[in-house]
C-alpha cells in the first residue's frame, strides 16, 4: 500500500459515505420488508435487490481503489487490542459488502426466482433451482444481516469514539475534516 | 501524544451521546422489522393463520397445497399487444409451467370437499421475461382487503360461535362468495374450470399508454355441471387422476381473454367485479400437453407469486399482489426448508 497523508482520498470518502447510506438503508429495507404485507413490499423488495447488486459493485471498486490508494495509518498509540479489532472489522465488513449481495442473488436463483432490477434489467441465475441451497442461502442471509448491523453498530461506535473522545484523527480521516491533534494552520 | 482536553465528567457524557445515538439506531432497526409492534399484520402471521388447527402440512403449500403440475405451451395470436408490449402477447409459442389445485391447506383433502380451485401458470418468454399468475375459478375475489383476509381466517377457526357473524358483518361483501359456494356448480374435471386474474393488473402497450386489465383462462372444453356429491362419489382425488388422463388423450385449452377496465371501475378492490359489457381482448390460448405427479414435477419448486411480471405489465392499486407476494415467499421458504417431509420419488425406486 502506498503511503499516504492524514485523509483518505476524496474518492474513498465519497464511496465510503455513498455505501454508508446505502447498506443503512439497505438494512432497514430488508427487515421492513419481511414484516409487512403491504403495498410498498413490491417498492421495497425491487429496491432491495437493485441497492444490493449496486453495492456488490461498489464495494468491488472499493476494494480495488483501497488497493490503489490504501489507507492513512492508525494512531501509533491506539492500544494494540483496538488496532487488531480496527483491522478484524473491517476484514468483516468487506466480506459481508461483497458476501450479502451474492449470497442474495444466490439464494434468489436457488428458489428459481427471477432477478429483476430496476428498469428491468434481468440477472442470470448463479445457482441452480435447490431446496436445501435456498434453505442455507436464506438462513446465512437473514442471519448475517443481523450481524452487518450489528457490525455497523459497532463501526460508528467506534467512528464516534475517535471522533468525540480519542479524537485522534481517525474519523476525521473519513469525513474530511480537520484532524484535532494536528498544528493550527 | 497529549490527552485529550475533555475533563472526566465532560468525557462521560460524550460516552453517554454515542450509547444514546446507538440505541437509537439499534431502536430504529427494531422498530422497522416490526419487533415492537405486534399488531403488524407479517407475512408470518398471515401464512400461520392459513394453517388448519393440527397446525400445516410440512413440506407442502401453506394453501392451494393439493395440486398437480402440468407443462404445455401459450400460444399468443398476437392481439394482446394492442395493450402490453410484453413479448408473451407478441404472437407466438411460449413454453409454460403450472400446477392445478385445490384452496386448501390440506394436501390430502378430498376433492369435493374444497369449493375453491386454482391454477398457477408460469409464461417464460425468449427475451428472458417471466410472467407468473396464481388463479381461482371464483370470478371474484371474498373479501376487499388482505386485513380482511385475515380475519376471515381468524373467524373461520375461532371458537366463538359467533365469529363469523360478526366478521360478515365487518365485511358484507364476503356474502358474494357464500352465495357463490352455494349456487355456483361444481364441474368434475379441472379441464372445465375457468381461472381467473381477480387482481387488475396495469398493462402498458408499445407507445407507453397504461391500461388497467383483469385476465381470465376459459376452459374450450365442454362444461358439465355437476353437484359436489356426485363428486364426491367419483373418489377423493378424482380430479387429478382425471386430468391425467384426459391431457393423456389430448392437449386441453383454455382461452386467454383480457378485460379492460373503464375509468370508473374498481381497479382496488378484487371483490368488486367490473360491469358485464367491458372491452375483451383475446389474446392466445393455454395448451396443456402433459400432466406430472407434484413430488418430482416441475411446478413444486416454483412459487406462483403473481407479482413475477413480464415488462409490460405491473401491479395496479390493487393491494392483494403485495400481500399473496409477501405470503407465498414465506410459505415457500417454509416448505423448501422442510422438502424432506415431501420426500420425491427416488429414481432407483423405478423399475
Amino acid at each position: 500500500m502506498s503511503e499516504t497523508g492524514q485523509h483518505f482520498t476524496l474518492l474513498q470518502r465519497l464511496l465510503h459515505w455513498l455505501m454508508a447510506a446505502s447498506i443503512v438503508a439497505m438494512l432497514f429495507i430488508g427487515v421492513g420488508m419481511l414484516s409487512t404485507v403491504m403495498p410498498k413490499y413490491i417498492p421495497l423488495l425491487s429496491t432491495h435487490k437493485t441497492l444490493g447488486i449496486a453495492i456488490l459493485v461498489l464495494a468491488l471498486v472499493r476494494l480495488a481503489v483501497r488497493f490503489i490508494f490504501g489507507a492513512p495509518a492508525l494512531p501509533a498509540d491506539l492500544p494494540t487490542p483496538m488496532k487488531l479489532a480496527a483491522h478484524l472489522s473491517h476484514y468483516a465488513l468487506y466480506a459481508l459488502m461483497i458476501g450479502m449481495p451474492l449470497i442474495g442473488w444466490a439464494m434468489m436463483s436457488a428458489g428459481d426466482y427471477p432477478v429483476v432490477l430496476y428498469g428491468d434489467i434481468r440477472l442470470p441465475p448463479i445457482l441452480p433451482q435447490s431446496d436445501s441451497l435456498h434453505t442455507l442461502l436464506w438462513n446465512a442471509h437473514f442471519y448475517l444481516a443481523f450481524a452487518f448491523f450489528a457490525l455497523v453498530m459497532l463501526h460508528l461506535a467506534a467512528a464516534l469514539f475517535h471522533a468525540l473522545i480519542r479524537r485522534d484523527g481517525v474519523f476525521e480521516a473519513m469525513s474530511g475534516g480537520r484532524n484535532p491533534q494536528s498544528p493550527a494552520e | 501524544m497529549p490527552e485529550p482536553q475533555s475533563s472526566q465528567p465532560r468525557a462521560l457524557g460524550r460516552l453517554a451521546l454515542i450509547a444514546g445515538i446507538i440505541v437509537a439506531g439499534s431502536g430504529a432497526f427494531a422498530y422497522t422489522a416490526g419487533w415492537f409492534s405486534p399488531d403488524r399484520l407479517t407475512p408470518t402471521r398471515l401464512v400461520n393463520a392459513l394453517a388448519p388447527p393440527d397446525g400445516p402440512v410440512l413440506g407442502h403449500r401453506r394453501n392451494h397445497a393439493k395440486g398437480i403440475c402440468f407443462t404445455g405451451i401459450f400460444e399468443a395470436n398476437g392481439n394482446g399487444s394492442a395493450l402490453s408490449r410484453a413479448q408473451a402477447f407478441s404472437a407466438g409459442q411460449y413454453p409454460v409451467v403450472g400446477r392445478f389445485n385445490l384452496g386448501t391447506p390440506n394436501p390430502d383433502a378430498a376433492d369435493a370437499t374444497v369449493r375453491v380451485r386454482g391454477m398457477g401458470l408460469q409464461i417464460s418468454t425468449p427475451d428472458g421475461a417471466v410472467w407468473r399468475a396464481a388463479m381461482i375459478d371464483l370470478p371474484f375475489f371474498p373479501v376487499s382487503t388482505p386485513t380482511a383476509f385475515y380475519h376471515l381466517l381468524e373467524a373461520s377457526k375461532s371458537k366463538d360461535p359467533d365469529a363469523m357473524k360478526t366478521f360478515i358483518a365487518a365485511n358484507p361483501e364476503f356474502s358474494a362468495f357464500t352465495d357463490w359456494a352455494k349456487s355456483a356448480p361444481w364441474t368434475a374435471s379441472y379441464a372445465e374450470d375457468p381461472y381467473n386474474s381477480l387482481n387488475a393488473f396495469v398493462f402498458t402497450d408499445g407507445a407507453g399508454a397504461n391500461h388497467a386489465v383483469r385476465w381470465s383462462l376459459r376452459p374450450q372444453a365442454k362444461v358439465t355441471p355437476i353437484t359436489d356429491a356426485e363428486l364426491a362419489k367419483l373418489g377423493p382425488n378424482h380430479l387429478e387422476d382425471e386430468i391425467a388422463a384426459r391431457v393423456a388423450k389430448e392437449p386441453q385449452r383454455w382461452t386467454m381473454v383480457l378485460t379492460v377496465a373503464d375509468p370508473t371501475d374498481p381497479t382496488s378492490d378484487p371483490s368488486r367485479m367490473w360491469p358485464a359489457g367491458r372491452r375483451t381482448v383475446e389474446a392466445g390460448t393455454l395448451v396443456v400437453q402433459n400432466i406430472e405427479a407434484e413430488a418430482d414435477g416441475p411446478c413444486r419448486d416454483v412459487n406462483f407469486d403473481p407479482t413475477i411480471l413480464p415488462d409490460g405489465i405491473k401491479v395496479s392499486d390493487d393491494p392483494f399482489p403485495a400481500a399473496r407476494s409477501a405470503a407465498y415467499a414465506r410459505s415457500y421458504d417454509l416448505r423448501t426448508a422442510e422438502a424432506k417431509y415431501y420426500p420425491r420419488t427416488v429414481e432407483g425406486d423405478q423399475p
